[in-house]
């Protein structure tokens, strides 16, 4: 029998259609996003390019960005930072508010509360929405006209009269009067992208949690009680450090998936300069500007950018000996 | 603690202490907290479903003209007269409530000049043979790297695992670049073969669990029987899959049925156009009127809340398999 299941033929029969998809379309691209990336390269239907060595690079993070065809600048600022920056605020808003959040939720729901079941479907529903509906949807409860539910319920209750003029003269810079574009301003789109993020994610990484505490052997929780740990204490002494590999997964997931984030940005608002993600950018700069070589540049920081974060996170959530079994 | 009928709920089973209170007022105060991120969950879709089924006087709100009576007292004489007068009256706008008149033109709207039919079924033949590839790839790399015996397994799947971590963006740019060269943009390739590769890796990490649960015996039994590794894979392994298939096929829907950036990226023309990319264009048609945009956000999202609806646990299971056996 170990003969025929050593047959070479055969194996690598099983392995082709995996084997294609998954070179041709993911390893692939990834070599020639590389590729691209140094290289001038401003038309799809051109073969010819040039080697740029780091221009694309530079000019990324530079003052100027410019459209391939018309030779006309459109960012006149350090974009590409700005991104960055921009996607590095909503992985830490993610991190150190959603996942404190989800772990909360997750604590109480697995200790056998009337309705748990109930709860824990309602909460993980948004994941299930598209994000292009989610974006739209928020994109509709944000608006500053008649209609938006937001600043409608602010006026019903007598908020906006001291909020708007308050975040006018505190938190943003331009000369405009705030009244109610929440993703008008660059100081209040990021966090009214984070919102819709917060709402649609608790509930996945609250699920992951959830069935990561049910994993807890219960002969360990009893022991605890038995010892006379109070809830407190179970949750911080046995139950978090047992459920550290899918709280990894889930800073992992938190930290990536807003580096790569731009369902959210690009639905919800019109102009994504307010709250530009390096993922936005790189469309604009593929698909309004021609700019392949650039655009990859950015595919190319993002990837590496991924698997650092990984890298580090998994690092951090080392075990440091202090095994809990 | 485990429930226990047999001790009362007001002891602690512990200490043996009698808790003072049966009922307790932090419990109440938790399911308070959670019915509000309830509504909070709910409340959006809720409104979504409403402004969908409202006429745009109604949701923002009109002026109109209304006749009114009004008494005319006469400085002179003192006498009072009815006279009819025309006044201006603003009407707010009904935000939160249900649809006054229930405006169903909305859907059929979004349907016919939205072309939701259209996209809706686009989706559906995108998504399917998506899945169905996803699978049959995943499942042979897996029987090839679980149960054939060969020196390179673990690195093969290790190097499968790598799809795990790439942004789809990252291939954005080749792939449209090949697909351009192929004459493959604007057709259902253009999506499914995309989307089966990025499905792939997280396939093969579903069904590797699912394989490994299968003893190994029923190969052996199969192989005395005269199946060759052909026969064992479509006979024994793939019928005992079916498991496999749920969890794979609902982690792969829910991936293809929302994707944006691929969707609009390599396919321009609505003849192949899918539902994300669908809504996305109607908001450039109608930017005043709500109603068509509700109505085409909830025709959007309504299959997958009802499939939600019945499926919950079985899809909760398939998102935990996904990331804790990663």
């Amino acid at each position: 029998m170990k003969r025929t299941l050593s047959y070479k033929l055969n194996i690598f029969l099983f392995l082709l259609p995996a084997l294609i998809l998954f070179v041709g379309i993911l390893i692939a691209p990834i070599v020639m996003s590389a590729y691209y990336s140094f290289h001038d390269f401003n038309s799809i239907a051109s073969k010819s390019m040039s080697f740029v060595w780091l221009d694309n690079y530079k000019e990324l993070f530079s003052r100027t960005l410019v459209n391939a065809e018309t030779g006309k600048t459109f960012v006149n600022d350090k974009f590409m930072g700005d991104a960055l920056v921009n996607s590095l605020i909503l992985a830490a808003l993610s991190v150190f508010i959603q996942l404190p959040i989800a772990l909360a939720l997750a604590l109480k729901l697995s200790k056998h509360i009337t309705g748990e079941r109930f709860y824990l479907s309602i909460f993980f529903m948004p994941v299930l929405i598209s994000t292009v509906i989610i974006g739209r949807l928020w994109m509709n409860i944000y608006d500053p006209g008649k209609a938006g539910i937001l600043n409608a319920g602010l006026k019903a209750l007598g908020i906006d009269q001291w909020l708007f003029p308050w975040i006018t003269k505190h938190i943003t810079s331009s000369k405009l009067q705030f009244t109610g574009q929440w993703t008008g301003f660059k100081e209040t789109a990021l966090i009214a992208a984070f919102i819709p993020i917060l709402w649609q994610y608790v509930g996945y990484h609250m699920l992951l949690m959830y069935a990561g505490i049910r994993g807890v052997p219960a002969e360990l929780l009893e022991a605890a009680k038995l010892d006379g740990c109070r809830d407190g204490q179970v949750n911080r002494y046995i139950i978090i450090p047992y459920i550290k590999p899918i709280l990894k997964v889930s800073v992992i997931f938190a930290v990536t998936g807003s580096l790569k984030s731009f369902d959210l940005i690009y639905t919800l608002m019109k102009d994504t300069t307010k709250a530009e993600l390096p993922s936005t950018l790189m469309y604009k700069l593929l698909f309004l500007h021609n700019r392949y070589g650039l655009g990859s540049a950015i595919a190319v920081i993002l990837i590496v950018l991924c698997f650092i974060f990984a890298l580090l996170i998994s690092l951090a959530f080392r075990d440091r000996g202090e095994k809990v079994s | 603690m485990k429930k226990n009928g047999l001790v009362p709920k007001q002891v602690d089973i512990v200490t043996g202490e009698k808790k003072r209170f049966a009922f307790k007022p932090k419990a109440l105060l938790v399911h308070l907290l959670l019915l509000a991120l309830v509504f909070i969950n709910i409340f959006p879709l809720y409104w979504m479903v409403t402004f969908s089924l409202k006429n745009n006087d109604e949701i923002l709100g009109y002026s109109t003209k209304v006749k009114v009576m009004e008494e005319v007292v006469d400085a002179e004489t003192g006498e009072v007269t009815m006279v009819e007068k025309e006044k201006r009256v603003q009407v707010l706008p009904n935000h939160v409530g249900l649809p006054k008149h229930w405006e169903w033109s909305n859907y059929t709207e979004a349907m016919k000049t939205g072309n939701m039919g259209q996209y809706f079924l686009n989706s559906l033949v995108v998504t399917v043979l998506a899945i169905t590839i996803t699978m049959i790839a995943s499942f042979m790399a897996t029987y090839a790297m679980t149960r054939l015996v060969w020196k390179g397994r673990k690195t093969m799947n290790k190097f499968f695992m790598l799809g795990l971590t790439i942004p789809i963006h990252a291939a954005i740019v080749p792939v449209y670049v090949m697909l351009s060269r192929l004459g493959l943009l604007n057709t259902y390739s253009a999506l499914i073969f995309p989307y089966a590769a990025f499905a792939l890796a997280m396939g093969i990490l579903i069904s590797s669990g699912f394989m490994g649960e299968i003893p190994y015996d029923l190969d052996e039994a199969a192989f005395l029987d005269g199946c060759g590794v052909w026969g064992i894979f479509v006979r024994v392994i793939a019928p005992l899959m079916m498991p496999a298939i749920a969890t794979v096929g609902i982690y792969t829907f829910l991936q293809c049925w929302n994707e944006l950036l691929f969707a609009t990226v390599f396919v321009s023309s609505g003849k192949y156009r899918t539902l994300p990319v669908g809504v996305q264009q109607l908001f450039g048609q109608y930017t005043t009127r709500w109603g068509p945009i509700g109505a085409a956000l909830t025709i959007a999202t309504l299959p997958t809340l009802i499939a939600y609806v019945f499926l919950s646990k079985r899809i909760q299971d398939s998102f935990i398999a996904g990331a804790v056996k990663g």
